[in-house]
């Protein structure tokens, strides 16, 4: 689950960790009454969308009047910032975050992510703050450095005293580095975040070390023991068919073609999506019902599926083992009774009770093609959506 | 032979009066698995199958000697039962639960160094050695006994590509679902090890699908340690960068753990990867005949 920069810094306040003062504002008017509230001369009104990319994009803005934090809160406020993240589509802006200004001397990169093939968390740092991490790891990969850090002992103060003299930062605040990072590993570890991203980290005129940028993710599987992190959950940055999905459990991923998919398992979903293209057709969505799903499981994916405008033509790719074909042809037949057909629709069954499944598709009198195997049925949808 | 499972294995199942462990459970004994204890908290002295359930792992180990569990456990509670039974001395611990935070995996791995257990997934399918032993949730009648071995981050994709050499009459050792968490007990080097030990095992398939970096690894470990014949297939080709594909590893983030990157990789150590997931069998097939092994690969 993504937060906004705001929630962020806030999360980060409350463990020490130095930012910028700041508020949120939802309105015009709530954004100058902000600024009024900061001790500043310097305002920074900040657009709040889950993308990365905002600067650049025209998001952020720097005003020195209370008239020009209007203006500005004027300008943001319900525009659609398209960044390199957000896709051609952009976001819309609902909310700001108006800073005081900092006197930054020097930009610089701090990162907790999980490794992979060590499989514990590593902490990395860089003098090359303010762009993307990605960018310098090509460009001047011996610019990163990383900490592995041993779960068992947590960040130790000179492995972060060890990156902040290896990111070259000034030696009068490699202490206020160290507290940086050991408060940013401890919202890490404590928030079950998967990914914690300051870029950048700066430091200033009057010698503080502070987050100007925060992107925190947290990993799904542990948000049920944070229920203060869920409450920050906003829904408008997600696709409405997305937490439609999510009520059922269902793992749905909305896409740009037209060819509505409804897979067991992630990875034979996935599979099935490369097996349409492959075929020259173009997934409307991804989406896996699961192992154990239930006939009002496979009813709740197929009206998601067909409550999408651009879908043309639908797949159901299902192999039965856990589940039965008989219940997944039960699902689709009560699903499309409520919603109603208007598509083409493909079927491949494989796996326990299929004969059993295949007749009841058969006999619904619904218009339904089948099929016999992947390749099959991804060239049947393709022609049929055609 | 075969790998990690074979007929003497002796099971328990944790989180036996689940609904999920109940119905698994019956699945595996039908299946021939020796299924000889359970576990479920306060409801030692039960018995469910014809199985006698124990309040703890290290009663039930060594009430019925079992060398292997299996863990149904609901995910805020699966560490634990990774960890007790890990602390019981297990030989193979399966973790088939879904949705374990990712935090609590780093300190099991943590805890598991220096340990003679061998955790399998979590969030996986399970392992099936066909005709002996089954530990976890696949559907059994699909597999045949023979020389294949199989590898995969993915369930469903493994049925499949069982099914498709079920079809053709070509047999598996042993298959392997090593799970889609990107932080898990046993990775791909680890269970082709033990394939490249394994005498009936004369040809694998490794199943990969996007994040991490895991496939390239493989793909280099395979040109210098391995000589038996290895295809592959890899999912998500067609995933866009930054969403996660329903498994908590299937992500894509910063140009890594892309297809591409991992086919190329592949190809470049000489492996060849089926183009689409339907050709799976085929493309084995193609290979077996080439290095004169199709024939000792039927089921006669």
């Amino acid at each position: 689950m993504n937060i906004h920069e705001y929630q962020g810094k806030d999360l980060l306040r409350q463990y020490g960790v130095a930012v910028p003062n700041g508020k949120v504002a939802f309105t015009v008017d709530e954004a100058v009454k902000a600024a009024e509230s900061l001790n500043t001369s310097v305002y920074v009104v900040k657009a709040q969308i889950h993308a990365g990319g905002r600067g650049k994009a025209g998001g952020v803005k720097i005003a020195k009047t209370l008239d020009e934090v209007r203006t500005y809160a004027e300008e943001l406020l319900g525009k659609t910032l398209v960044t390199h993240q957000t896709g051609p589509e952009g976001k819309v802006v609902k909310r700001l975050l108006i800073e005081e200004g900092s006197d930054i001397k020097k930009e610089y990169y701090v990162g907790l992510v999980l490794d992979r093939s060590t499989s514990r968390v590593v902490l990395m740092g860089s003098e090359e703050g303010g762009m993307e991490i990605e960018e310098v790891a090509k460009a001047t990969p011996e610019k990163i450095f990383k900490e592995t850090i041993d779960p068992a002992i947590g960040l130790q103060s000179y492995q972060a005293r060890r990156l902040a003299f290896n990111m070259n930062i000034p030696k009068e605040l490699v202490n206020k580095a160290v507290q940086f990072m050991l408060g940013l590993y401890r919202v890490f570890i404590e928030k079950d975040c998967s990914v914690a991203e300051i870029n950048p980290l700066v430091t200033t005129g009057d010698g503080q070390v502070m987050a100007l940028d925060a992107k925190l993710n947290f990993d799904d599987n542990a948000l049920y023991r944070h229920p203060e992190i869920l409450e920050l959950r906003d829904l408008d940055e997600e696709d409405e068919k997305e937490i439609e999905a999510s009520k059922y459990g269902l793992n749905y991923t909305a896409l740009d073609g037209n060819i509505g998919m409804m897979v067991n398992g992630a990875g034979l979903a996935m599979a099935t999506m490369d097996i349409i293209k492959y075929y020259g057709g173009e997934p409307a969505n991804f989406l896996d019902v699961g192992g154990g799903a239930s006939a009002e499981k496979v009813a709740a994916a197929f009206k998601i599926i067909l409550s999408d405008p651009k879908v043309k033509g639908i797949l159901v790719n299902i192999f039965g083992g856990i589940m039965k074909c008989d219940d997944i042809a039960t699902g689709i037949i009560e699903a499309t009774k409520q919603v109603g057909l208007n598509v083409p629709l493909v079927v491949r069954l494989e796996g326990t009770n299929v004969e059993l499944g295949k007749k009841l598709l058969d006999e619904s009198g619904l218009n339904i093609t089948s099929a016999e195997s992947m390749a099959d049925a991804a060239q049947k949808i393709v022609e049929l959506v055609k | 032979m075969s790998i990690f499972i074979n007929k003497d294995t002796k099971v328990i199942v944790q989180g036996i009066t689940g609904k999920q462990g109940l119905f698994h459970t019956k699945q595996m004994l039908e299946y021939g698995t020796k299924i000889v204890g359970g576990t479920s908290p306060g409801k030692g002295g039960m018995v469910v199958e014809g199985v006698p359930v124990f309040n703890t792992v290290s009663e039930a180990v060594e009430k019925t000697g079992a060398n292997a569990s299996v863990i149904y456990v609901p995910p805020a509670f699966a560490a634990d039962s990774i960890i007790e039974a890990v602390d019981a001395g297990l030989d193979l611990v399966v973790a088939i639960t879904e949705g374990i935070p990712i935090l609590d995996m780093v300190k099991v791995k943590r805890f598991m160094e220096g340990k003679k257990t061998r955790l399998i997934g979590p969030n996986c399918p399970g392992v099936i050695t066909p005709g002996e032993c089954k530990i976890g949730i696949m559907p059994g009648y699909i597999h045949k006994k023979g020389h294949v071995g199989i590898v995969s981050r993915s369930g469903t994709l493994t049925y499949e590509a069982v099914h498709q050499l079920s079809q053709a009459n070509i047999g598996q050792s042993t298959a392997v679902g090593i799970g889609g968490d990107p932080v898990n007990g046993t990775n791909f080097i680890d269970v082709l090890k033990a394939f490249k030990e394994d005498e009936d095992t004369y040809a694998i398939i490794l199943i990969g699908e996007i994040g991490g970096t895991a496939e390239e690894e493989a793909a280099k470990w395979i040109a210098e340690n391995l000589d038996k014949p290895v295809v592959a297939f890899i999912g998500g080709q067609t995933a866009p960068p930054g969403k996660r594909m329903g498994h908590a590893g299937a992500i894509v983030s910063g140009g890594q753990g892309t297809a591409k990157a991992k086919i190329e990789t592949l190809n470049h150590y000489g492996i060849k990867v089926a183009p689409t997931p339907a050709v799976i069998g085929e493309t084995l097939i193609s290979v077996l005949k080439e290095r004169g092994l199709y024939e000792k690969c039927l089921i006669q």
